[in-house]
C-alpha cells in the first residue's frame, strides 16, 4: 500500500466511525436484549441439570433415592464427600492419581506426534498419503479391539504398565486428533513454508520453529477435549490396565453403583468431585484458545 | 522432490507407529475373529455364518434406521448450534466466560450421572420439563418410555451433552481467522452478520469440516448415551446398531458382535465417504 | 528466545518418551523378581508368616461389608492379607472376567455368579477344583450342581441364596380382606378387587430397570418344574421350544395377561426399582414380582414397614401345589494359576465354616435359606425370609431355570419388557425368546444346535 492509500482508507474509516456513533446507542441496547436471552436460555438449558447434580450430591441417601428437585431437607455435601473419599480404602485418591498421569501424558504425545503426522499428510500430495489418511479416519469408524491389543502389550511386556495403557489411549486418540489437525493446517498459508524453507529452514526446524507455535489455539482445544476423553474414559483403563491398585477415576463410580442397592447421594458427590479437574482444565484452556487470536497466530 | 524431502515422513513416522501397532494391527487381527466362532480362547472357523446371523438380528432393521437418524440429527443440531454458539461468543459480549463455561460443562460430566438426570427431567409425571409444560397448557409427553420417541429425546440429550465441543473447535478455527479481514470488511462498509456469511463461515471452513465429519461419524457409532438412558428400550424401540454390537459383546458372542463392527464400519464408511470427498472437494476450490 | 523455548518442549518430549520406555523395562524388571520371589514363598509355606492372596469381587456396598469384614477375619485367624479389585457389576463386569481369565489376568479369588453365568466360563479350564476338599460337604447339593461340571466342582456359596416371588403389603391385604393366593386365578382375582378399590396400584413393574422385568417368568419356573421336571434337559438338547410347551409359554402369558387386565403402573419404563420398593414398602402398591435381595433396601429407606412385607410364590394352577423360585448366591473360586492356592483355599473353607457365616450374616442380613449345612437362620430374619422357608420346610421348591440349563438369551428381559408393556403378545415374546436362545446355544457350541 502507497502513503495515499493508507490515508485514503484512514479518512474512510473516520467518516464511517462518525455515522455509526450516532446508531452505536441502538445497538448496543439490542446486544444487551440479544445477550440477556441468551444468559436465560444458557440458564435454563444448562443450569438446570446441574442444579440437580448439586443438590442430589448435598442429600442423604434416601431422599437422593426418591430423584426429585427440590431443595433438600438435610444438607450432607460435606459428609457425602468424605464418604466418597475414605470408600473401598481411598480408591478414589489412587484413581486421581492414576488418571492424572495417563492423561497428562497421553495428551502430550497426543499434542507433539499428531500435529507433526497431520502437517505431513496435509502438506505432501501423493497415493501414499492418500491411502495413510484413509487408515487414519477409519480409526474413528472402528471401536477397538480389546482382546488383540492385549496380545501387543503383552509381546512388549506393555501390559498392566502405565506406559501402556498411555500408549494405549493415544493409539485411540490418533484419528480424531489428525482429522483436527489436517484441518487446521489446511489454514496455514503455504508460503509460509515456502519462505522458511529459502531460508535455509529443514522439515523439523520448519515444523518445530514456525507450524507448531501456530498451532496455539487447536493444541488448546486438543488437548480440552482430549483430556477430557482421556480422563473420563473407564472401559480402556479397565481392560489394559487391570490389577487392585490401577483404578481410574470413572471405575470409582461404581463404588456406590450396583443392581439391587445404589448411593445415589455419594454417587453424584463422586461425579462433582471428578468433574472438578477437567472443568479446571477446561477454564485455563479455553482463555488460550481466544488468547490465540491477540497473539496473531497466523498474522506472524 | 525438494519439497516433498521438507515434509519428511520422519514427522508422521511416531503417530503411525503408535497408531499401527496397537490399533491397526489388533483390529486387522480382530477382523479375523469375524469370520470364527470365538470364545478370546478358542476359535472355528464358520465362514459367513456371523456375518448371516447378524442381518437376522430382529431388532436390526430399526436399529439401522434410528442410527441414521440418530446421527443425522446430532450431528445436524451439533454443527448449525455450534456454529451459532461459536459466533456469539467470539463477538463482543460481556458474558461469554460465563456462557463458554456453561456450554462446555455437560462434555465433562459423566454419561452415566447424564442418563440418570435426564432420565429424571424427562419422567412423564414428576419430570421438570412436563411439569413446565403444563403450566403453559401442554400435556408432555412420556420422552422415554413412548417407543417412537425415545430415540429422539436421546438425541436431544446427545446435543445438549456434544454441543459443547463442537462450539470449542469452532471457536479454535473462528479464533485463527486473521483479524485482518474483518477489520477490511468493516472499512468497505460491510454489516456484522454479512462478515459471519462472507468471513466467518467460509474461512472457518476447515473447522466446520472437521466436526461435521467428527459429528456425523459418531453420531453413526455411539450407543453409550442410549445405553444410560433406554438401554435401547422400551424393548428394542430405540436400539442403535452399535447398541446391538454391544449387547452381543456383552452376551459373550464375540464372534459375532466382530461381524457386526466389520458391518457396522462398513456402513459409517458408506455414509462418510461421500461426505469426506464432498467435503474436501469444496475446500480446494477455496 | 522463542527458539530456544521451543526446544526446550521438544526436548521435553523426547526425554518423556524415553521415560515412558525405561519404565516400561523397569517393570517387566520388577516382574521377573517377584516371580522369584514366589519360589521362596512355597517354601516358607509351614511358617506362619505373612501371606497375600487377591480378590476380584463385583462392586457394591454389601459385598464390600461382607468381604471386608471376612477379609479382617482371615488376616487375624490365619495372617492372610487380602487385596481387593473391586470391578463393575452387571454386563460390564462379565465382559471383564471373560477377558481377564482369557488373558490369564485374574486374580487369586473371584466373585461371580453361579448357574449359566458360570457354566459359560468354562470352569474346568480356569479354577481349581474343589470337589475332593473335606469343607465341601458342608454346601448343599444344589449349590455344587451350581458350580460343577464334568471334571469338577468350583465354588463356594457366597451368603444365602434368594427367592423369586411376589413380594406383597400385608397391611393391604389386611385392609382389603385378602388372602395370599394359591393359584394364578385367584391372584389375578385379588388384583381385581385392588384395582377396584382405586388409589392402589396392583403389580409393580419398574420396567425403568430392565431386568426386573424377568422376574414373573423365571420365578414360574417352579410350577414348570413341578409339571414337567425333564423339561430344562429336553430345553438344553433342542428338543423343547418355549414357544411350544404350554406349561413354560404360561410365564409369557402371565406377563401379558397383567398388563392386559391394567393391573401395571402407569409409566412402567420410567419406573426404578427403588420407586417400586417406596410404593410397595408405602402401601401403594399391593404385589411387586421381585427377587427377595430388595427386602435390606426397603429396611435401610422404609423400616418401619419391613414387617409388612410378606411373599409368595408365583402361583399356578393347582391350589396343592403352591411353591417358590429359588436363585443361588454367587460363588467364590479360585483361579488355578493363583501364586498361594493354599492361602485362597483357606479363604474358601472359612467362607462355609461356621464363623465365615455368621461373619456373613452379621453384616447383610440374609435374603433366604442357607445353602450351608447346619446353619439355621436368625430368629430376627425378615418375614418375608421367614415366609420362604415355610416352602423350603414343605418340599415346594425348585431353582430357576438358569441353575439346570446353561442356556439364558440375553434379550430375555428387553422381549419381557415388549410383552409387559402389550408391544407383542405372549406368543410372539416366547418365539422371539426362543430364537434369541438359539443364537446363544450356537455360540456356545452345545450339541443338538
Amino acid at each position: 500500500m502507497s502513503q495515499q492509500q493508507v490515508e485514503m482508507k484512514q479518512q474512510h474509516v473516520e467518516s464511517k466511525q462518525l455515522e455509526a456513533g450516532k446508531q452505536k446507542r441502538k445497538k448496543n441496547l439490542v446486544l444487551i436484549i440479544v445477550e440477556t436471552i441468551a444468559v436465560l436460555i444458557s440458564i435454563v438449558t444448562f443450569i438446570i441439570p446441574f442444579y440437580f447434580i448439586i443438590i442430589t450430591a448435598m442429600k442423604t441417601g434416601p431422599e437422593a433415592a426418591r430423584f426429585t428437585i427440590t431443595w433438600p431437607t438435610e444438607i450432607r455435601l460435606w459428609q457425602n464427600i468424605i464418604d466418597v473419599f475414605q470408600a473401598r480404602d481411598y480408591m478414589l485418591v489412587t484413581a486421581f492419581f492414576n488418571s492424572t498421569v495417563i492423561t497428562t501424558s497421553s495428551v502430550l504425545i497426543l499434542a507433539v506426534a499428531c500435529s507433526m503426522g497431520a502437517f505431513v499428510l496435509q502438506r505432501r500430495q501423493s497415493k501414499l498419503i492418500g491411502w495413510l489418511t484413509s487408515l487414519f479416519l477409519a480409526g474413528l469408524m472402528i471401536p477397538s479391539a480389546v482382546v488383540p491389543t492385549i496380545w501387543v502389550l503383552e509381546q512388549f511386556g506393555l501390559f498392566k504398565t502405565m506406559p501402556g495403557i498411555i500408549l494405549v489411549m493415544v493409539a485411540l486418540s490418533i484419528p480424531f486428533c489428525i482429522v483436527l489437525y489436517t484441518g487446521f493446517i489446511a489454514t496455514i498459508p503455504k508460503e509460509i513454508d515456502e519462505a522458511a524453507i529459502i531460508d535455509g529452514c529443514d522439515g523439523f526446524r520448519l515444523y518445530f520453529r514456525i507450524i507448531f507455535p501456530l498451532l496455539k489455539p487447536i493444541h488448546s482445544t486438543i488437548i480440552i477435549i482430549t483430556s477430557v476423553n482421556i480422563f473420563n474414559d473407564f472401559v480402556h483403563p479397565l481392560y489394559f490396565f487391570p490389577g487392585a491398585d490401577n483404578a481410574t477415576v470413572q471405575l470409582t463410580l461404581y463404588n456406590f453403583m450396583s443392581l439391587y442397592n445404589s448411593d445415589w447421594n455419594l454417587l453424584f458427590a463422586n461425579v462433582l468431585l471428578i468433574t472438578i479437574p477437567p472443568f479446571v482444565l477446561f477454564l485455563v484452556f479455553s482463555e488460550k484458545i481466544v488468547a490465540g487470536m491477540t497473539a496473531g497466530s497466523v498474522k506472524g | 522432490m525438494k519439497v516433498n524431502k521438507v515434509y519428511s515422513y520422519w514427522l508422521l513416522l511416531p503417530a503411525f507407529l503408535i497408531y499401527a501397532l496397537l490399533f491397526l494391527y489388533p483390529t486387522a487381527v480382530s477382523f479375523f475373529f469375524s469370520f470364527t466362532r470365538w470364545t478370546l480362547v478358542d476359535w472355528e472357523w464358520i465362514g459367513l455364518e456371523n456375518f448371516i446371523m447378524f442381518f437376522e438380528e430382529s431388532s436390526l432393521m430399526i436399529g439401522f434406521k434410528n442410527t441414521l437418524i440418530f446421527a443425522v440429527l446430532t450431528a445436524g443440531l451439533k454443527v448449525v448450534l455450534g456454529l451459532m454458539i461459536a459466533a456469539f461468543l467470539t463477538s463482543q459480549i460481556k458474558t461469554k466466560k460465563f456462557i463458554r463455561s456453561v456450554v462446555f460443562f455437560p462434555v465433562l460430566v459423566s454419561t452415566i450421572a447424564v442418563g440418570i438426570t435426564f432420565k429424571v427431567l424427562m419422567h412423564p409425571s414428576e419430570g421438570l420439563i412436563n411439569t413446565a409444560l403444563s403450566w403453559i397448557g401442554i400435556d408432555g409427553p412420556s420422552w422415554l418410555g413412548s417407543p417412537s420417541l425415545a430415540i429422539y429425546s436421546v438425541a436431544l440429550v446427545d446435543v445438549w451433552k456434544g454441543v459443547g465441543i463442537a462450539t470449542v473447535i469452532f471457536i479454535a478455527g473462528m479464533m485463527s481467522i486473521p483479524k485482518d479481514y474483518y477489520e477490511a470488511h468493516q472499512i468497505d462498509g460491510g454489516t456484522k452478520f454479512n462478515a459471519f456469511w462472507h468471513i466467518t463461515l467460509p474461512l472457518s471452513r476447515p473447522a466446520i469440516n472437521a466436526v461435521i465429519l467428527l459429528a456425523l461419524i459418531g453420531g453413526l457409532r455411539t450407543f453409550d448415551l442410549v445405553w444410560a438412558m433406554t438401554g435401547g428400550g422400551p424393548g428394542f424401540s430405540s436400539d442403535l446398531i452399535a447398541s446391538i454390537i454391544y449387547k452381543q459383546y456383552q452376551a459373550g458372542f464375540y464372534g459375532l458382535s466382530t461381524a457386526g463392527n466389520v458391518i457396522l464400519f462398513i456402513l459409517v464408511a458408506c455414509v462418510v465417504y461421500p461426505v469426506f470427498k464432498f467435503l474436501t472437494r469444496r475446500e480446494v476450490d477455496l | 528466545m522463542k527458539y530456544l523455548r521451543k526446544n526446550w518442549l521438544f526436548g521435553l518430549m523426547v526425554l518423556f518418551l524415553f521415560l515412558l520406555a525405561a519404565c516400561s523395562s523397569g517393570d517387566s524388571g520388577s516382574e521377573t523378581t517377584s516371580t522369584g520371589g514366589s519360589d521362596n514363598s512355597s517354601d516358607s509355606e509351614n511358617e506362619n508368616e505373612e501371606r497375600t492372596v487377591t480378590i476380584q469381587v463385583g462392586n457394591s456396598e454389601t459385598a464390600q461389608l461382607q468381604f471386608e469384614a471376612l477379609a479382617a477375619d482371615i488376616k487375624e485367624k490365619y495372617n492372610i492379607t487380602t487385596k481387593f479389585d473391586w470391578v463393575p457389576t452387571g454386563g460390564e463386569g462379565d465382559n471383564l472376567v471373560k477377558t481377564r481369565l482369557a488373558v490369564g489376568e485374574m486374580a487369586d479369588l473371584l466373585v461371580y455368579n453361579s448357574g449359566s453365568l458360570f457354566k459359560a466360563l468354562n470352569p474346568s479350564e480356569y479354577f481349581v477344583d474343589l470337589s475332593e476338599e473335606p469343607f465341601m460337604e458342608r454346601v448343599v447339593d444344589t449349590f455344587q450342581e451350581a458350580t460343577s461340571d464334568e471334571s469338577g466342582t468350583y465354588g463356594v456359596p457366597v451368603g444365602t441364596s434368594l427367592a423369586g416371588a411376589i413380594i406383597y403389603n400385608k397391611a393391604v391385604y389386611e385392609e382389603l380382606g385378602l388372602k395370599v393366593p394359591h393359584t394364578w386365578e385367584e391372584f389375578i382375582a385379588n388384583n381385581e378387587v385392588v384395582k377396584e378399590a382405586g388409589e392402589i396400584i396392583p403389580v409393580i413393574a419398574p420396567y425403568q430397570d430392565t431386568y426386573t422385568s424377568q422376574i414373573i417368568f423365571l420365578a414360574d419356573y417352579y410350577n414348570v418344574h413341578s409339571e414337567n421336571p425333564e423339561f430344562a434337559e429336553l430345553y438344553t438338547t433342542n428338543q423343547a421350544k418355549i414357544a411350544d410347551t404350554p406349561i413354560v409359554r404360561r410365564g409369557f402369558e402371565k406377563t401379558a395377561e397383567l398388563y392386559e387386565k391394567g393391573f401395571y403402573n402407569d409409566e412402567a419404563s420410567s419406573t426404578p426399582y427403588t420407586k417400586g420398593a417406596e410404593m410397595i414398602a408405602n402401601g401403594e402398591a399391593a404385589h411387586f414380582p421381585m427377587l427377595t435381595s430388595i427386602l435390606p433396601y426397603i429396611q435401610d429407606n422404609f423400616s418401619d414397614s419391613i414387617d409388612d412385607i410378606g411373599v409368595f410364590g408365583v402361583p399356578g394352577d393347582d391350589p396343592e401345589n403352591h411353591g417358590i423360585t429359588l436363585w443361588l448366591p454367587s460363588g467364590l473360586y479360585i483361579n488355578k494359576d493363583a501364586e498361594d492356592i493354599e492361602a485362597a483355599k483357606i479363604w474358601a473353607e472359612y467362607m462355609v465354616s461356621d464363623e465365615g457365616v455368621q461373619t456373613l450374616m452379621s453384616v447383610a442380613e440374609p435374603v433366604g435359606p442357607p445353602v450351608v449345612e447346619g446353619i439355621e437362620l436368625p430368629e430376627d430374619s425378615f418375614e418375608a425370609v421367614k415366609e420362604t422357608m415355610t416352602y423350603i420346610d414343605s418340599g415346594n421348591v425348585a431353582s430357576a431355570l438358569e441353575f439346570y440349563s446353561p442356556l439364558k438369551g440375553p434379550n430375555l428381559e428387553h422381549i419381557l419388557i415388549e410383552v409387559g408393556l402389550g408391544m407383542i403378545s405372549a406368543q410372539e415374546g416366547a418365539e422371539k425368546y426362543d430364537k434369541d436362545v438359539e443364537k446363544q446355544a450356537q455360540q456356545l457350541d452345545l450339541e443338538g444346535w
